[in-house]
């Protein structure tokens, strides 16, 4: 078992014939991923070979959908054209939108996650993330499949550099699903959803939570953990030392109520039982000591 | 001219109010939810995070579909809630309206205007706003490039910047050169943590996703720690990065480099560094024995 994705996921890459989905198709399809189809607008119809077969590429999701019967998307678009592709996803009523693509414009990302949620069909990931993967199953988005093989430990990280790190640290352990959320201002997967499937995952024993500055997602996923809960949850939080941003100003610090610190951050999470490490080395010796 | 701080070398001038009564109204992202909120209050002209605290009901908290935007029915029902003065209210809302376009149009993340005022003439006027804009929705606002202040960024971040690079300039002796925010900011904090007991408690100078000659241009770095875990990035590329720039700076580069590499590529990567066995440096098995050898080459 394994989170969101696992051997069965049918995958069509958005954006597959660029340079960067081309480079990621490739990736995947050797790591063991189901890659059935690519969608560009313009080029269906044709096809791109990866290890010797070729993939189909459509014109819209819907077109791929029906032909190869896919449930999840990783989009590699630009950022301009990033919001029309996740749109024609949601539109298609793929499960799962996986959006690597960095540098979208926030309302872009707004309208298209609370598209998703009006649709009630689609559960987007990203943008800005590394994707996820369910080690000896599948891998959506640009994971290195190598570093740690299957076993008891969730992980859900803003970061791609800090999940492959934590991922290398444990990597004798194991995990069940790596998910990175991204870190933009909005995502459409949030630490607690991740918490969330990690609970109800059988094969999870013990969940890793990487937050960082900014925002108050560690503050909230905290009161979540209190209240739903059960598995035993360690975390680590970067940017003790980082420079203090030119934020939001007056308006952003009345909304969330939090001052978004690292020190409050792990403040809140010890508060309700989780350990939290101060490199992600001790993050992995408390992880380690849990298990054990 | 110094306005709390920031050096200003432009200033709007514009008319003069007599101000009848004061009002707060905001439109921002709330990274919460994924949509926006409008806020807005009668009591203007009083701090506004006070007011938020000490009489929260004050303060009107009115959700905004980030696909229906702040439109004609949104504006009448914060107006309504906000208690405006019924002859106020139509123009209020329309006020609103016009800065919910302001903050659509323009890719804001934030439209503040404290005080909205009434003047004695009955007006509804925005006398005094704060804009913030996405910085990813730049390549569709070419017009933003007049609001730059090139004068008041750092140079050495101006000349990162036209490489594409993300530098940020810190006041200690450690350079920071990572892949990836979140694997820089724990950097940062391994080394802080490692050089906490050092003489001098040698602290991150700066980081960035790149750029060896940027950071060793910088007179106060004394020691630079390269830490990369190759995801995309390979190894390989990098230690040729670390090659190329030490070959290239010859005799001007005369700082100790420690190099901590994992991931993608990695045994190519450490294997150049080293067969190229440069003087200045040093490879580390660990992230954490590498920020604890940079921490004490920075305190000798």
């Amino acid at each position: 078992m394994a989170i969101w994705l696992d051997q069965n996921s049918k995958v069509i890459v958005q954006g597959m014939t660029g340079s960067e989905g081309r480079k990621h198709t490739q990736r995947m399809v050797v790591a063991g991923t189901r890659i059935v189809g690519g969608v560009t607008p313009g080029k269906g119809g044709q096809s791109v070979t990866f290890e010797e077969d070729p993939v189909p590429v459509f014109d819209t999701v819907a077109d791929a959908r029906d032909a190869t019967g896919a449930n999840t998307s990783v989009v590699f678009v630009p950022a301009p054209y990033a919001k029309a592709a996740v749109l024609d996803a949601i539109a298609a009523e793929i499960e799962l939108v996986v959006v690597i693509t960095e540098g979208i414009p926030v309302k872009d990302t707004a309208e298209f996650v609370a598209s998703a949620r009006r649709s009630g069909k689609t559960r987007i990931i990203g943008p800005n993330c590394p994707g996820l993967i369910s080690p000896g199953q599948s891998n959506v988005g640009i994971i290195p499949p190598n570093i740690a093989g299957a076993g008891p430990i969730g992980l859900v990280s803003k970061s791609g550099t800090l999940t492959y790190q934590m991922m290398f640290e444990l990597r004798d352990l194991g995990f069940s699903s790596a998910v990175g959320i991204g870190g933009d201002p909005v995502n459409g997967t949030s630490h607690i959803d991740a918490l969330s499937a990690f609970e109800d995952d059988p094969e999870t024993e013990a969940i890793v939570l990487i937050g960082e500055i900014g925002g108050d997602a560690e503050e909230r996923a905290a009161a979540y953990i209190a209240e739903h809960v059960s598995k035993p949850v360690v975390a680590y939080v970067a940017g003790f030392t980082a420079p203090v941003g030119k934020t939001m100003g007056h308006a952003g610090a009345i909304v969330t109520g939090s001052s978004g610190t690292a020190a409050a951050k792990k403040a809140a999470l010890e508060a309700v039982g989780v350990k939290v490490g101060r490199t992600p080395s001790e993050t992995a010796s408390l992880m380690r000591a849990i298990l054990a | 001219m110094d306005i709390k701080g920031h050096t200003v070398r432009q200033v709007m001038v514009a008319e003069g109010a007599e101000i009848a009564d004061e009002y707060y109204f905001s439109l921002l992202l709330d990274r919460t939810t994924g949509k926006y909120l409008a806020m807005c209050s009668v009591e203007g002209g009083m701090d506004i995070e006070t007011l938020a605290v000490e009489r929260p009901d004050a303060l009107v908290r009115f959700p905004i579909d980030p696909n229906a935007g702040l439109d004609a029915v949104a504006a009448a029902e914060i107006v309504a809630q906000a208690g405006f003065a019924e002859a106020d209210r139509d123009a209020v809302a329309s006020v609103l309206v016009r800065l919910g376009e302001v903050y659509r149009d323009n890719d804001a993340t934030l439209v503040e205007v404290n005080p909205l005022v009434k003047t004695a003439d009955g007006r509804i006027i925005a006398l005094d706003g704060k804009v913030t804009l996405d910085g990813n929705a730049e390549f569709r606002h070419p017009e933003w490039a007049q609001y730059r202040d090139e004068a008041s960024e750092d140079p050495l971040e101006e000349r990162a910047k036209a490489l594409d690079l993300n530098y940020v300039k810190l006041d200690g002796s450690v350079g920071i050169i990572g892949n990836g925010a979140g694997l820089v900011m724990s950097t940062l904090d391994v080394v802080a943590a490692a050089g906490a007991d050092l003489p001098g408690s040698p602290r991150p100078a700066n980081f960035l996703a790149n750029g060896l000659e940027i950071i060793l241009s910088d007179p106060q770095v004394r020691v630079v720690f390269v830490n990369v875990f190759g995801g995309i990035t390979a190894c390989s590329e990098v230690a040729k990065g670390i090659i190329d720039a030490l070959g290239m700076l010859g005799e001007k580069a005369t700082k100790p480099i420690v190099v901590r590499l994992d991931g993608n590529a990695v045994k190519i990567g450490r294997h150049m560094l080293t067969e190229a066995a440069h003087p200045l440096v040093e490879l580390a098995d660990t992230m954490d024995a590498a920020a604890r050898r940079a921490a004490e080459l920075a305190a000798e």
